[in-house]
């Protein structure tokens, strides 16, 4: 894995709303096909990071570069960089108006990716995928909470990204839907994708992560494989709130 | 009241669609402006926001009929002091553009809260995956925002529909320019403000069915 090449590069990066100063001083590298998992209580900056990596939120301060991509130049496309950077939202955000398999569709058939057909293919083929395709006709109203996100991750992935990014991507389920969605996604992790998570699923992160980030106040506090952040913490942060979660 | 009817249907129904015509006219050039200024509203160019702020306002704190007699008298008047002569405004041109400039600002707040109705997370997701801002307004927000603003426009539609009335101070041969002329004519006010005042409300009533049916169709497709 060490050897893989660099997918995201963050040096220095601070992000405030206002006054409040969510994120203080970020500097973190992530490689290709690495899992990473951000924990830490809410209001640590976990989330506004994520939303700084493919620029829903401008950074403050600091450099982003994704896949040789400067996020942060404004001279760079936006909207180039984000086809290849797939996010997947708390509450799935599938567009309301249109079908399961359109929602798929859309961007790829926009974007000139691909023709309608082609993504019609693809947008079937993910849904199968994510044991969706018997959905595809159905509105997002229509299905439960667990079969919009695995809805949304197909969306995301019809892309092709390079890297997808999950903010809290189970925090809106019921229980029992919790695992259906992180199946959908450790199935991501072993087929290679570089993945950023921001969970609470210390379950999921202990078995799917490849590291572990734990922040805290706007800083990254500790950070190394779920061995040693989940089971071995070292900082007294980690540990109180590995403490209050397990 | 009979004979009324018997001498002045056939005007009176040319009056009406001249009523009609003048609220559609309005109505479309309102949703054209309605939605640029919308649109400048939701943005974040604070230069924007501040353009369409002062339309909505400065529109919508004018009575109409001041605005119609700002139009139709006072633009030709100004356009003259430039040294150009012969610059005239119909009645049917100087109402169509108070009514669109007026309807459209009330247009304009229908469709920004309608845009600002859909979730935000519609736009995010939107973006997330490449999309433009335009492109993520035009193929995923606004025709969200649409199903919410329909039972609005429809309103706006019948308040429109009945301010063509203010239009007749400047003299548009529409219904109640109409009524006017048949009561000083036959000395019956009663008799003709009466059937004036029936005539819009049929229309206005069939039109507010319509819209409730419509209405009823949107909720059920949700």
């Amino acid at each position: 894995m060490a050897d893989n090449k660099i997918m995201v590069h963050v040096q220095n990066l601070k992000k405030s709303f206002g006054k409040l100063e969510v994120l203080k001083d970020i500097s973190v590298d992530i490689s290709e096909g690495e899992v990473v998992v951000l924990l830490g209580p809410s209001g640590s900056g976990k989330s506004t990071f994520l939303r700084c990596l493919n620029q829903l939120e401008t950074a403050t301060a600091g450099q982003i570069i994704i896949d040789g991509q400067d996020v942060t130049d404004k001279q760079v496309d936006i909207n180039k960089v984000r086809e290849n950077i797939g996010m997947v939202f708390q509450h799935f955000n599938l567009f309301a108006h249109k079908t399961v398999l359109e929602n798929i569709m859309l961007a790829p058939v926009e974007l000139k990716k691909m023709t309608k057909e082609e993504a019609r293919v693809k947008g079937m083929e993910l849904l199968k995928r994510v044991g969706m395709d018997d959905k595809a006709d159905a509105y997002p109203s229509q299905i439960s909470g667990g079969q919009k996100q695995r809805v949304a991750i197909a969306r995301a992935l019809a892309m092709n990204p390079d890297i997808m990014l999950f903010d809290e991507p189970t925090s809106a389920l019921d229980p029992e839907m919790v695992g259906e969605v992180l199946t959908v996604m450790k199935e991501l992790a072993k087929g290679g994708m570089t993945m950023v998570v921001v969970t609470h699923e210390i379950g999921f992160a202990r078995e799917v992560a490849d590291r572990v980030i734990f922040m805290d106040d706007g800083y990254i506090v500790e950070q190394g494989t779920p061995q040693e952040v989940i089971l071995n913490p070292k900082e007294p942060r980690t540990i109180d709130f590995l403490n209050k979660v397990l | 009241m009979a004979a009324i009817v018997q001498v002045y249907w056939n005007m009176l129904l040319s009056a009406m669609g001249k009523t009609l015509l003048l609220t559609l006219l309005s109505l479309i050039f309102a949703m054209i402006i309605g939605m640029i200024f919308a649109l400048m509203n939701v943005g974040k160019n604070r230069a924007f926001n501040l353009i369409g702020t002062v339309y909505v306002d400065a529109v919508r704190g004018v009575p109409l009929i001041v605005l119609a007699y700002f139009i139709y008298f006072g633009v030709p008047s100004g356009i003259k002091m430039l040294g150009i002569q012969d610059f005239r405004l119909t009645a049917l041109q100087a109402g169509t553009i108070a009514l669109s400039m007026n309807c459209g600002a009330y247009m304009a707040e229908i469709i920004r809260a309608g845009i600002e109705s859909v979730d935000k997370g519609q736009m995010e997701a939107s973006r997330s995956l490449g999309l433009s801002y335009a492109k993520s307004m035009r193929l995923v927000v606004i025709p969200q925002a649409i199903r919410t603003m329909i039972p609005s426009i429809i309103n706006q539609f019948i308040i429109t529909l009945k301010d063509t009335s203010i239009l007749s101070v400047i003299g548009f041969p529409e219904l109640t320019n109409m009524g006017k002329t048949i009561s000083g004519n036959t000395f019956k006010p009663l008799q003709a403000w009466a059937i004036v005042g029936v005539m819009y409300m049929v229309v206005i009533i069939t039109l507010s069915k319509v819209a409730k049916k419509i209405e009823r169709r949107i909720q059920r497709g949700r």
